[in-house]
């Protein structure tokens, strides 16, 4: 029972803060607690949490991906310069998804292949993507497709005037999806064992080098799942997309319970990480007059708070 | 053995580890000297040296002196993912106290060098302190020091605002000639020839290069492993700043957005290909020298064969990801077995 405490602390003291975090800045400003602004924070910070939901994965597997931002990007720019070059619109989001993965994969088999540090492979990774995406078009590419307008402007409808907006959908389906496959799958079991150790993984005679590059083909997917969310939420693809969208991902995690040495942590823990940074974005939009470089001091400050309290976890706790 | 072993007392050792980035330098350096007539014309202009070579000695001044600083981090087993941002915090101080406060290099320099070690430090304690892993320990920093830059030149009309100053001895720093060679270059000798003198012609070298190896014997031979890695990262640190220092100055502006961007590829690039194992352990700071002006080299190559800017990317990204593959066992032994098979393919 004690153990089982311990185990959900991280993810509780995440949702702690988030209440805290909203209830103390909607007492400040008035329309905070509104549903216009829940569906607006899951809305806007889709991207994030879908790229962060694949990052979870890495992260819990002892692993760590730097390409996400960039891989965002790419799909971003490469969907718009499809669409514009003529190509229907489900046709180029399965290229798009299969170029993610794919890409993610080949990541997985240096890594695991080549026992090549997993940050450089990634890092050259981040650099491939974003050349790559430059190399498509330097400029924005707006795009112009009824069916991109009627997703746009669909949504779930909440309370007079407000519709939770698709790409909130998808967030919170990938959520959902994330936490059945991490809880109920095999897969998800030897996830959670290879980043526990990997020698006991070896000896218990998991199929590890299999799931090291799945995980990687994985987040390459969620990547790719996110920058086409992002050509949906603001109807356009962009080169100079998401810089720096590797960390927010690896925050969200983080603070939402993700031990990164791997093998402990929640996808739904992500979900409230997510929720935090992303609250923290608002209130510093909602108070006007701070510099958005606050955003980045606070996201990065909370980041250390979290790790810092993991490692006084893991020293009373070693589970 | 991945690639050669090089002991500080063996000339020959620390040769041979040279000869990898050397070789590939060279053949660089041949390659733009036969498609291009210019490459290798150097000339005296106005007491200044001019030509290509020149400009790439000039332009990759900074990735040789964060090369420096990185190779000492990379020998603990480590690595400094904040370098680019050290960078932009140390060129924006630097911007805002000679734009707006009108101080001297004698208050600039130590300011900015000593918040670049400061910054360093602090790396170094999260990794060797509170143990956590290189890369989020500095990538924390990566971060939050691109949005420390932007307040520091920011106001209340424009929170991202690039800061032009006309203050000639920070503008020498980085454009400044001396006896007709720049003056970056002259830095980079500074910087090298003082980083041998601490780390290579005292133990401190060697207490790196044991506790990369292995951290728990070092310690238990009696090193101060905790300190001594601190003292990289903080070294590194002060070698970002100093590179943060030459780029504001060469450009006479610092735009935090842009200064030092992607530079942190460049630096573990060039550490990587000048033969320091990225597991630790052991290190050539020449080595390290080599393989910035190999990449710089190869910026050039680029940009002559009209490449764009933000494309390069990808060429380095390949060119560094295939140099990893080098250096893994298994991609050597994988081409030792192809190579016999395609001679008897061959005959």
């Amino acid at each position: 029972m004690n153990l089982l405490r311990h185990r959900w602390l991280l993810p509780m003291a995440t949702a702690v803060i988030l209440t805290a975090l909203w209830l103390g800045a909607g007492m400040r400003y008035d329309n905070l607690l509104s549903v216009r602004v829940f569906s607006n924070l899951l809305g806007n910070n889709a991207v994030i949490g879908v790229a962060a939901v694949g990052m979870t994965f890495v992260l819990l597997a002892g692993g760590i991906d730097l390409s996400v931002g960039a891989v965002v990007a790419f799909t971003s720019i490469f969907i718009a310069s499809q669409m514009r070059g003529g190509m229907g619109a489900s046709a180029v989001m399965a290229a798009a998804l299969a170029i993610g993965t794919v890409f993610g994969a080949l990541q997985g088999l240096m890594i695991q292949g080549y026992r090549l540090p997993a940050f450089l492979v990634t890092l050259g990774g981040m650099f491939l993507m974003r050349g790559l995406a430059f190399m498509v078009s330097e400029e924005s590419i707006a795009i112009t497709s009824p069916l991109y307008s009627a997703l746009q402007e669909r949504g779930i409808p909440l309370a007079a005037g407000v519709q939770l907006p698709l790409t909130a959908v998808l967030f919170l389906g990938v959520i959902a999806l994330g936490a059945l496959v991490a809880h109920g799958t095999r897969f998800g079991r030897n996830v959670y064992a290879l980043g526990g150790s990997e020698p006991s993984a070896l000896l218990m005679g998991l199929p590890v080098a299999r799931v090291r590059v799945a995980v990687y083909a994985l987040s390459g997917f969620c990547a790719a799942l996110a920058g086409a969310a992002l050509t949906v939420q603001s109807g356009a693809g962009n080169a100079t997309n998401s810089q720096g969208l590797e960390l927010e991902a690896i925050s969200a995690a983080v603070i939402g319970g993700t031990l990164l040495s791997g093998g402990r942590g929640y996808i739904v823990g992500t979900l409230l990480g997510v929720l935090v940074a992303g609250l923290i974005r608002t209130v510093i939009n909602f108070a006007g007059n701070v510099p958005a470089a606050w955003q980045s001091i606070a996201v990065g400050g909370l980041l250390l708070a979290f790790i810092l309290l993991q490692k006084l976890i893991a020293r009373r706790a070693p589970v | 053995m991945a690639f050669p072993t090089s002991s500080p007392s063996s000339v020959p050792g620390a040769l041979k580890t040279l000869l990898w980035p050397l070789a590939a330098l060279l053949l660089l350096l041949a390659f733009n000297a036969v498609t291009s007539d210019f490459f290798l014309h150097v000339e005296m202009r106005d007491g200044r040296l001019y030509g290509t070579l020149i400009d790439i000695l000039n332009q990759g001044a900074k990735v040789m002196i964060l090369a420096v600083g990185m190779t000492l981090v990379i020998a603990t087993g480590g690595v400094d993912l904040s370098v680019g941002s050290v960078m932009a915090i140390a060129g924006a101080l630097a911007a805002v106290l000679a734009a707006d406060a009108h101080a001297g290099l004698w208050l600039i320099l130590p300011a900015c060098l000593g918040l670049a070690a400061v910054l360093g430090s602090v790396n170094g304690w999260l990794v060797s302190g509170l143990k956590l892993q290189p890369i989020i320990a500095t990538l924390i920093l990566m971060v939050t020091g691109r949005g420390a830059a932007k307040l520091l030149t920011g106001n209340d009309i424009s929170p991202v605002r690039t800061i032009t100053f006309d203050f000639p001895p920070l503008r020498f720093l980085g454009s400044g000639h001396v006896l007709g060679v720049p003056f970056s270059i002259v830095l980079v000798a500074l910087i090298f020839g003082l980083t041998v003198l601490i780390f290579r012609r005292t133990a401190l070298g060697l207490f790196l290069e044991a506790t990369g190896n292995n951290e728990t014997a070092a310690r238990f031979a009696g090193l101060p492993a905790a300190r001594v890695k601190v003292l990289a990262y903080a070294w590194c640190g002060l070698c970002a700043g100093l590179a943060g220092l030459v780029e504001t100055g060469n450009l006479g502006a610092c735009d935090p957005e842009q200064t030092g961007q992607m530079m942190e590829l460049d630096a573990i690039f060039a550490v990587v290909a000048g033969g320091t194992v990225l597991t630790g352990g052991r290190f050539s700071l020449a080595g390290s020298i080599l393989g910035a002006l190999l990449i710089q080299t190869l910026t050039h190559t680029l940009l002559a064969h009209q490449v764009r800017p933000t494309v390069m990317p990808v060429y380095k990204a390949v060119v560094i990801l295939a140099l990893c593959l080098l250096h893994s066992p298994k991609f050597r032994a994988q081409l030792a077995r192809l190579r016999p098979r395609r001679a008897a393919a061959g005959i």
